[in-house]
């Protein structure tokens, strides 16, 4: 479980996240949700230790983060823009990210193979579309079989195909006991992957359940119009 | 610390393949080699490429370090949310850099050197190691400035005012305090102030082994005085290497501090 209490983090003197309390459920799929601006993207990387936070304390598995950064090895992450080294060709992206993370890997292979990029692996990235380095950057997150998975808008960028197999590539990962985090301004996509919501607003958690539930407590009949109507 | 390495490695592999240093070896090579050609001996080659390796190294390693900081932006993010500690991937990307470029200008300059004169003039060895040494500076001069400055135009605009300070202002500076104190004994100063620009103590060095510090005056007598010595290019040496380790240091401080 991942436990967030009293989280602040401020840009200048622009308070993005005030106090955040929220609890991250194993096994579950947890989707951030709230407007631009709204502190998920702050609070996903206060998590993996890219922004330091200004009080308050954030626990994963009985871990509490010190600024440490061994804790990273149980996270694969999937930024929102997949940049890597322009010369380098995605072969030699994964391995070189293998030989940094020093974690042994035999799932990379298996997922070349699923996001159907065999023939892409030789090319330098700079040649590489946005999708298919998405596709590259995919690999890089699941390719550890990490315990957690903090996805930033994983499927933008995709095309249709692939991101159903993201999305089920999802679903079989948390299927596997994982816990995923995920991102998304697709608001079907969330309804279709997540299990619990945790709605930012202000810089606080102003919703924070099952995905029926949300849709219950509005009375909409989808997500996208639940989440709409909590806005106005 | 194996870490560390193989970030340098991958660093490497990545900028060798670049054109961009297949381009700054040909003109370091050309350049030489043309001076030898064209009738210089080892002396005279040096002094022309004396300015040459004060203006341009330290522009081209300020400018395209900064760059080099800002484009790496994402790939930072990607080691960052690795199990991999900031001091590597700091400490990776700055190494990665300047050894690539320092081993371009050496094989630049040294080769044709080598094959035209030989290894045995000191001003050779001096030229080589002001080189190697303001692209070591300029470069973590460019990554403090990189850190410090979330905006790639401000940012790159500082380093050339930067640049521009050292090469050209720091000079009129200078003058313009011996100017207004020229009543007073300034020996004392003048030796202090050239500790405080990079070029100028390149410049020293340089001018030093080449003998024609006596053209500089009474002034190049007392740097000769003091900087011909042993203790003065120690001196002269160390405070280029403080020049590099001190902005890498606060770049380092600032960049483990630093949100992505």
């Amino acid at each position: 479980m991942i436990d967030i209490k009293g989280l602040k983090k401020h840009f200048d003197r622009l308070g993005v996240l005030k106090e955040l309390d929220a609890q991250i459920q194993e096994n579950k799929i947890t989707a951030i949700v709230g407007h631009n601006g709204s502190g998920k993207t702050t609070l996903i990387k206060c998590l993996l230790g890219l922004d330091k936070y200004d009080g308050g304390h954030i626990t994963i598995k009985d871990y509490k983060l010190n600024g440490d950064w061994g804790y990273r090895s149980q996270i694969g992450y999937m930024p929102q823009i997949a940049r890597f080294p322009e010369n380098l060709t995605a072969t030699e992206v994964i391995a070189m990210i293998s030989d940094l993370r020093a974690g042994s890997t035999n799932k990379a292979d298996d997922l070349i193979t699923y996001f159907r990029l065999s023939g892409e692996m030789a090319k330098p990235l700079r040649n590489l579309s946005g999708g298919t380095r998405q596709k590259v950057n995919a690999i890089v997150a699941l390719m550890f079989n990490p315990d957690i998975l903090i996805l930033d808008e994983p499927t933008a960028g995709l095309d249709p195909i692939s991101s159903s197999l993201l999305k089920d590539k999802i679903i079989a990962e948390k299927d596997a006991g994982k816990t995923v985090i995920i991102t998304s301004h697709i608001m079907s996509e969330i309804q279709e992957l997540a299990d619990t919501i945790l709605y930012l607003l202000d810089g606080k958690i102003f919703f924070d359940g099952p995905v029926d539930a949300l849709i219950a407590q509005t009375g909409e009949k989808n997500l996208e119009r639940a989440i709409a109507k909590m806005m106005s | 610390m194996m870490t560390l390495l193989k970030i340098i490695k991958y660093q490497l592999h990545d900028l060798l393949r670049g054109k961009w240093f297949i381009i700054y070896i040909g003109v370091f090579f050309l350049l030489t080699d043309g001076l030898f050609r064209f009738g210089g001996d080892s002396g005279q080659v040096s002094l022309s490429l004396m300015n040459v390796v004060l203006f341009i190294i330290p522009l081209v390693s300020i400018i395209f370090g900064t760059m080099f900081f800002y484009n790496s932006r994402e790939f930072m993010e990607l080691l960052l949310s690795q199990p991999i500690s900031r001091t590597s991937i700091f400490l990776g990307l700055y190494l990665g850099l300047t050894i690539p470029l320092s081993a371009v200008y050496l094989i630049g300059v040294g080769v044709p050197f080598i094959y035209h004169a030989g290894v045995q003039t000191g001003s050779y060895w001096i030229l080589l190691l002001v080189g190697v040494s303001l692209t070591w500076v300029f470069t973590a001069l460019a990554f403090l400035i990189a850190v410090l400055s979330e905006q790639r135009v401000k940012g790159i605009g500082m380093t050339i005012v930067l640049w521009l300070f050292f090469a050209i202002l720091y000079d009129g500076i200078v003058l313009f305090i011996l100017f207004a104190l020229e009543d007073y004994p300034l020996e004392k100063l003048t030796l202090a102030l050239s500790l405080f620009n990079p070029i100028d103590l390149g410049r020293i060095l340089m001018l030093l082994q080449i003998d024609i510090a006596a053209l500089m005056g009474y002034t190049g007598a007392l740097f000769s005085k003091f900087y011909g010595n042993m203790f003065g290019s120690v001196v002269a040496v160390f405070a280029l290497w403080v020049w590099c380790i001190a902005p890498l240091w606060l770049g380092y401080r600032a960049f483990s501090r630093k949100d992505f």
